[in-house]
């Protein structure tokens, strides 16, 4: 039985006491996707405050940012969010690119913009099969990573790894594709657009799946933007936020995709917008395949030892996970005086301590998952 | 004297020799399945989700739940300090036990019933009370937050259950007139058609009935999508949280032993139990052969719907807890409701 | 009501497609490669630890030493040592050892190379239970090699192996690596 002194009386809101107690949702539970600790009290079922305590995998990235050259620091990049890592690589790179006022071959770009997308894919995936093992249904999980090995075959095929890839480099690419992957990523898109429609009707479309997270976890415009949070959680929201469309970078431009905008807030809203972002992938990388130019993948003039002008510089990328943006505050060294990142698993977590104020925990859970946490993402 | 010594002892040779038999051959069925539907399980979940499943031990992974009887069986039976210790040790022997003496009045065959009770729908549900008793037990004597909340969820929603499944058995009744579960198979004899399943003239709403009665069975063994008793993602192990070793094993076995009594019994009831589809195949039904027919009927019937639980468990997700419990209370008790009172109007119109 | 209805119509519909779905699952092959019985072979590019290239004319290892391998890495975990041999322009390399404990298989080190001294291995199956069999002497491993391939005279260069002794029991699919005894080295640590 319970002990009489864990229990504490509060006085709620409207004067009447409760009793609550606090549960962790520990460093290792299988519902936070790492490392994070939850400090909930509760009253019975229902949540009365949420604490979320990070700094379990902190690992002093930015520490080490100024302490190793540009060239040196760009594995790190790959492994602040190990599940959509091309797109970090492509913070890092941009800022550094845009201090050095490097041209980036445009063959080079739209290799960037395919393999940045394949990963969104990729990652997407991961998030959809463990959001649904959360919430208890197992089979989808394993559909999700047969599709995934197939991207992480195409990317092993150029780069050599599966998930931190350390792609991209100061002014290019490390190498050119073949024809293998160009042929197998066309292979993959075709084979990929049917698997989408059945994930549509064997889970989105699901009742059970609807009951469980349509109205759960609303989160309003007002309180977005009162945390910062960005990616689909802003999407879903209803503000049509996306930094390819709001801060133009590499040849996103250039191709015709849409924005997937939902307006209700609820957990429903988010899972779609993120199910749209997958089918919105496979038409960019469609296009860029199209009109993959031939060239170099290398930009001409790379100083072997870099030494970027003193100042600051600033470049955004959207992951897969919301706004990701590089801070480098050069001081003319080799190495750079600040890396400041600024990752969009933090703002996206901190508003849930709003958010899940007198929800079932069950609830709570399915709001955490449908926000895509990683956790070494916000503590670096 | 002696004469009368041995006619009384020859009058009553036959029944204890076959009330022994039937007692060993129910254990063993019971246990074998227990067992051996953990095989199926696991195996089922690998093949809907493209793996192969266990395959090391044994020839396609057969010996596998010997392996892990074995296993659960060395572990340090742990009584955690605190907890009330009788209640502790008698939660899952008291939920294996329903199931067992349940599983004495289902009609395996023509002649394989060990017990042809009168009231035996009535005994089983009396029975099955005793499951919800010893959930609760089990959740209350472990001295632990998680297994109390969970307890009292399972609670919850098998009382919520019951009574929809109870207002189908009551229709069932109705329409077949006994309770004894030897003569609603009988009732069944003849082609598929004849079965319960298909008496629509009667209940016209009948796959529904059998639809209300397969969710309640499932929620009431608590198996996806209504396992909030084991919700792994939610609360650790839910109820069962403080058991370790031979009790989770247990614990485990009378779970699938509710699923084989759930499934054996909506097979006597609607799918004809041991009645071939394809009627009086063979002449008369009093030679071995045909008594083993009607046994490979039943065992045919029965795994295909224990097939089906598994179907269902590795495709759905969870079920919140008030969704389960509005599914329950709002419409499933009123679509059992108007089914019940459908089909006594039928029957009284067109008697 | 009738809304009522509907969502029930729609969600038993939701239901009924959904393990229709899954069963036709169900009679699709597996996809998992079953991983000790059989294994995969990897890409071309596939980046394992790192390897000393030979020169095929000279017979010697193509590094001398230039240590830009060892500046480039981010996490320190080469070091290189050379010495100029007597009638030689350029430094040989003496001492060349790899801590795989640090190791991040970025690359950096192949990349700074100029003259393609080092390159990816193609292994993966690296588990050990002693920490010193990740303190990798590449020099050595190379001259190993050569030994070996001397050994067998003339027969194709050999992939190198981890110092592990025993080679899993694999009956590696579509033969990707060349059958060669097992080239442990003498005196490696245990």
């Amino acid at each position: 039985m319970l002990v009489k002194d864990q229990l504490k009386t509060e006085v709620s809101a409207d004067g009447a006491p409760r009793e609550t107690f606090v549960i962790n949702l520990g460093p290792q539970h299988p519902a936070t996707h790492g490392v994070l600790r939850v400090k909930m009290t509760m009253d019975g079922e229902y949540i009365v405050r949420a604490e979320p305590v990070c700094g379990y995998i902190h690992r002093m990235q930015e520490k080490m940012g100024e302490n190793r050259t540009y060239a040196q620091f760009l594995p790190n990049t790959s492994r602040i969010d190990y599940l959509s890592a091309m797109t970090y690589t492509h913070g890092f790179v941009g800022a550094v690119e845009r201090a050095a006022k490097l041209q980036v071959p445009p063959r080079a770009e739209y290799i960037r913009v395919i393999t940045s997308e394949l990963n969104r894919i990729s990652s997407h995936l991961v998030w959809w099969g463990a959001f649904l093992l959360d919430l208890g249904g197992f089979t989808p999980l394993l559909y999700a990573f047969d599709d995934r090995e197939k991207i992480l075959d195409l990317l092993e095929g150029i780069t050599g790894s599966r998930l931190t890839y350390s792609y991209f480099r100061i002014g290019g690419l490390y190498n050119d594709v073949d024809d293998t992957f160009i042929n197998g990523t066309r292979a993959f898109v075709a084979q990929m657009r049917p698997r989408l429609k059945m994930y549509r009707s064997l889970v989105t479309d699901n009742i059970i799946l609807r009951k469980r997270l349509i109205e759960i976890g609303p989160i309003s415009k007002e309180m977005c933007r009162k945390y910062g949070a960005t990616g689909p959680v802003i999407r879903g929201s209803g503000v049509a936020y996306d930094v390819r469309r709001v801060e133009p970078y590499s040849a996103y431009p250039e191709f015709d995709f849409v924005v997937p905008t939902f307006e209700e807030g609820d957990s429903m809203a988010r899972y779609l917008v993120r199910m749209e972002e997958m089918a919105q992938s496979l038409r960019i990388i469609e296009q860029a395949l199209d009109k993959l130019a031939s060239g170099p993948v290398m930009a001409e003039k790379v100083p072997r030892v870099l030494k970027l002008p003193a100042g600051d510089y600033c470049y955004a990328v959207e992951a897969a996970r919301g706004r990701f943006a590089v801070r480098i505050v050069s001081d003319g060294k080799e190495i750079p005086y600040r890396v400041k990142l600024r990752t969009p698993s933090l703002s996206n977590l901190s508003l849930f301590e709003e958010a899940s104020a007198g929800m079932l925990l069950p609830d709570a859970l399915a709001l955490m998952g449908s926000l895509d946490l990683v956790i070494p993402d916000i503590d670096r | 004297m002696m004469a009368s010594i041995s006619n009384a002892i020859s009058a009553l040779w036959p029944e204890p020799l076959r009330l022994v038999l039937f007692v060993v051959g129910i254990m063993s069925f019971v246990g074998a399945n227990a067992a051996y539907l953990v095989w199926v399980e696991r195996k089922g979940a690998a093949r809907f989700q493209r793996r192969p499943g266990p395959t090391e031990v044994g020839w396609a992974g057969l010996l596998q739940p010997i392996a892990d009887a074995a296993k659960l069986m060395s572990k340090q039976l742990i009584v955690p300090a605190g907890v009330d210790r009788t209640l502790f040790r008698v939660a899952p022997l008291l939920m294996m036990s329903p199931a067992l003496m349940s599983l004495a009045v289902i009609p395996f065959g023509q002649h394989l019933a060990a017990r042809n009770i009168n009231v035996g729908l009535l005994m089983i549900f009396a029975f099955g009370s005793v499951n919800v008793m010893a959930i609760m037990l089990g959740g209350w004597s472990s001295r632990n937050k998680y297994a109390i909340i969970s307890a009292a969820r399972v609670v919850s929603q098998n009382v919520a259950y019951e009574i929809p499944m109870l207002l189908v058995v009551i229709t069932m009744i109705m329409v077949t007139g006994t309770m004894n579960l030897n003569e609603i198979v009988l009732q069944q004899a003849g082609g598929f058609w004849h079965w319960n399943f298909f008496r629509v003239w009667v209940n016209p709403l009948m796959p529904v009935t059998f639809l209300i009665f397969y969710t309640c069975m499932l929620a009431e063994t608590n198996r996806a999508p209504f396992d909030m008793a084991e919700a792994e993602s939610e609360l650790v192990a839910g109820a069962y949280t403080e058991y370790s070793g031979m009790g989770f094993g247990v614990f485990f076995m009378a779970e699938y032993s509710n699923i084989l009594l759930g499934c054996a019994l909506a097979t006597a009831l609607f799918l004809g139990g041991w009645q071939s589809p394809i009627g009086h195949l063979l002449g008369n039904w009093q030679s071995t052969i045909d008594v083993l027919i009607g046994l490979f009927w039943f065992l045919v019937k029965m795994y295909f719907l224990i097939f089906s639980v598994v179907w269902i468990r590795w495709t759905f997700p969870r079920t919140q807890f008030y969704g389960l419990l509005n599914l329950s209370w709002k419409i499933l008790i009123p679509v059992s409701l108007f089914t019940l009172i459908l089909s006594s109007a039928m029957m009284k119109l067109f008697r | 009501m009738k809304n009522s209805l509907k969502e029930i119509a729609t969600g038993f519909n939701s239901l009924v497609t959904g393990m229709r779905i899954t069963l036709g699952q169900f009679f699709k092959p597996s996809v998992t490669v079953q991983y000790p019985h059989e294994s995969l072979k990897m890409p071309e590019r596939f980046r394992g630890h790192i390897v000393l290239v030979r020169d095929p004319e000279t017979g010697k290892a193509i590094c001398f030493a230039c240590k830009l391998c060892e500046r480039a890495c981010p996490s320190d975990c080469i070091t290189v040592e050379g010495a100029k041999l007597e009638g030689a322009k350029k430094k040989s390399v003496t001492q060349y050892v790899l801590d795989f404990t640090k190791c991040s298989l970025c690359g950096s080190c192949v990349e700074a190379c100029r003259d393609g001294a080092i390159r990816y291995s193609h292994e993966y199956n690296l588990a050990s239970t002693n920490k010193d069999d990740y303190i990798m002497d590449l020099f050595k491993r190379l001259e190993d090699e050569r030994l070996e391939a001397e050994r067998l005279e003339g027969s194709p260069k050999s992939e190198v192996r981890s110092p592990k002794a025993e080679a899993p029991r694999q009956e590696t699919k579509a033969a990707d690596q060349p059958s060669t005894p097992n080239s442990q080295p003498p005196g490696t640590p245990k």
